[in-house]
């Protein structure tokens, strides 16, 4: 019995360990004070008012928003495939072919961010091209190109579990393969791929390691952020993590939900 | 769908991954071996970046020091996962995916914001200080806390922590209730039944567990310049962002990427195979991010 308390009283400690520095994030974006400093005083909204109109970082914003929206179709144009692949199709260096694409997942970012900046100065290719409509391609491509391993994992996962005998009962009813793969095949990975689309443009915005070495002119909102730290800290960080918080919660929130559908597959 | 179509389906992710990730991680291999002349780098073919990198201490030194981290981290992350995790497969009842979710859910929230919530806790002026003053543990705020080695294995400890129990969770929820209540029918105890069966069997995750946070920490960068001070130079990863950075010594970088690149592989490697060794209940838990 007494074990069993201990448990859950480590497992509680454990808890208030991991939220305590999101919590002091949040309620410190309405301290009164100009410093962030010990006692906190509640009660003001100044600090998003200044965020408001800080220019920085609205240009930041649309900047991650921009990239993370790329990434996302750049990693289901080639994750989707990627995960039929891996589930359906036999070829030498398959197994390669596997382990590459999980591997920015599994790699610090900085040996991926440092690996693509190398790889874009060799070819000449300049950190700010395609500025100011996207962020610059070398950051828009190595977004896609760490992430894509997010959808091929999420989508192979759910391919593993469809029943392939659906898929064959729709062409023994005469449904080409086209048909079968749009009313078949699809709905039920429906679910993961959006999950996965979700999973990705959840990790663009938050992106750091690869960002930092492949960002040309405009910063994205975590390099901005990042730049504001280095400074020195302001209760205006904490409103903006706050609202990153907020909105990376409901993503994720709406994730977990369509995860656990008992009607998806 | 024709032929056609079917070879472009695999080939196209093929060829994505080959350009996008092979050919830079190749050339990061390359690159280690070409020569810096008066800053510019040229396509000479040198061992010179890595012996300059295993014959200066201070490099070696580095590695081992960001391995140093990186075990503390481990080793804290895995103390309060295993029970955490433990608890959620067995004790908690109904609430059980609410409360997992509950737990990795900081994994997707922002990272920065993690990181930099341990600025305000530790700082001079931060909440810590705050606290000893007021129960009159110390009059003046102290300076110890924030911008040494302690602050970045806190701030990591916490970043990892949910990254490790995502598969110990795993493998506990798959150990199956009639080998537990095997153990008991023979008479043995909880705790033996812990040390026997349960804890044996979950060795497959924790292995995993470990390797992701001793791996991704050793690689972390951010949150050593955010809290470590001048500690955070010392860290093998910001050996790396500076010789890519103001140092502009690309191809000595390339040669530490390539070591970190390979100890990582190596351990990966060394990881599936005691997992595989392990494995008795035939539980997957690689990848806990994917599957998360």
């Amino acid at each position: 019995m007494r074990w069993s308390t201990a448990l859950w009283v480590w497992g509680a400690l454990v808890f208030v360990f991991i939220y305590t520095p999101l919590a002091v994030v949040v309620l410190y974006s309405f301290h009164t004070g100009t410093i962030i400093a010990w006692p906190l005083e509640l009660g003001t909204l100044k600090w998003y008012g200044v965020l408001a109109h800080d220019r920085g970082m609205i240009a930041a914003v649309w900047a991650s928003l921009k990239l993370a929206i790329l990434a996302v179709v750049i990693a289901l144009l080639v994750g989707v495939p990627g995960a039929f692949v891996l589930d359906r199709a036999e070829f030498p260096g398959k197994a390669a072919f596997r382990q590459l694409v999980l591997l920015p997942l599994i790699l610090p970012g900085i040996i991926t961010g440092v690996a693509l900046l190398s790889y874009f100065s060799f070819l000449h290719v300049s950190l700010s091209s395609g500025y100011p409509v996207i962020p610059g391609w070398p950051v828009v491509i190595g977004h896609g190109a760490a992430l894509t391993s997010i959808v091929v994992t999420q989508v192979f996962a759910r391919l593993q579990r469809v029943d392939r005998a659906l898929e064959e009962a729709s062409a023994d009813l005469y449904a080409n393969d086209w048909r079968t793969f749009w009313l078949v095949t699809l709905p039920t990975i429906r679910t993961a791929v959006l999950g996965a689309a979700l999973l990705v443009f959840t990790l663009s915005l938050d992106e750091i390691a690869v960002t930092f070495f492949l960002i040309g002119r405009q910063n994205t909102l975590p390099l901005e952020i990042w730049g504001l730290l280095r400074r020195g800290i302001t209760p205006e960080v904490n409103a903006v993590a706050t609202l990153i918080f907020a909105v990376s919660l409901v993503i994720i929130v709406w994730w977990a939900r369509l995860m656990r559908d008992p009607h998806s597959t | 769908m024709t032929r056609g179509a079917k070879t472009l389906g695999v080939a196209f992710p093929v060829v994505w991954v080959i350009v996008t990730l092979l050919l830079p991680y190749a050339l990061l291999l390359v690159q280690s071996f070409w020569r810096l002349k008066a800053g510019v780098i040229t396509h000479e073919f040198t061992f010179d970046n890595y012996r300059r990198l295993f014959g200066t201490p201070v490099y070696p030194h580095t590695i081992l020091y960001s391995a140093g981290v990186a075990a503390r981290v481990t080793v804290a992350s895995l103390l309060l996962a295993y029970p955490l995790a433990y608890l959620l497969a067995f004790k908690v009842g109904r609430h059980k995916q609410l409360m997992y979710m509950a737990v990795i859910i900081p994994l997707w929230v922002s990272y920065l914001v993690r990181a930099y919530g341990w600025k305000i806790i530790l700082g001079t002026n931060g909440i810590l200080n705050g606290l000893l003053m007021a129960v009159g543990l110390t009059h003046a705020p102290l300076g110890i806390f924030l911008y040494n080695r302690a602050a970045v294995v806190l701030a990591l400890t916490h970043i990892y922590t949910p990254f490790a129990l995502m598969p110990i969770y795993a493998v506990l929820e798959s150990i199956p209730a009639s080998l537990k209540e095997a153990s008991q029918d023979l008479y043995g105890s909880r705790w033996r039944t812990f040390v026997h069966v349960t804890l044996p069997l979950s060795f497959p995750g924790v292995m995993a567990g470990c390797t992701f946070a001793f791996v991704l920490s050793m690689g972390d960068f951010i949150a050593p310049q955010l809290l470590g001070g001048s500690d955070s130079a010392l860290m093998v990863s910001n050996l790396v962002w500076s010789l890519f950075g103001v140092a502009y010594n690309w191809p000595l970088g390339a040669a530490v990427s390539v070591v970190m690149l390979l100890l990582t592989l190596g351990l990966l490697w060394l990881a599936s195979r005691l997992e595989a060794r392990w494995n008795y209940t035939g539980a997957r838990v690689g990848a806990p991010a994917a599957t998360a």
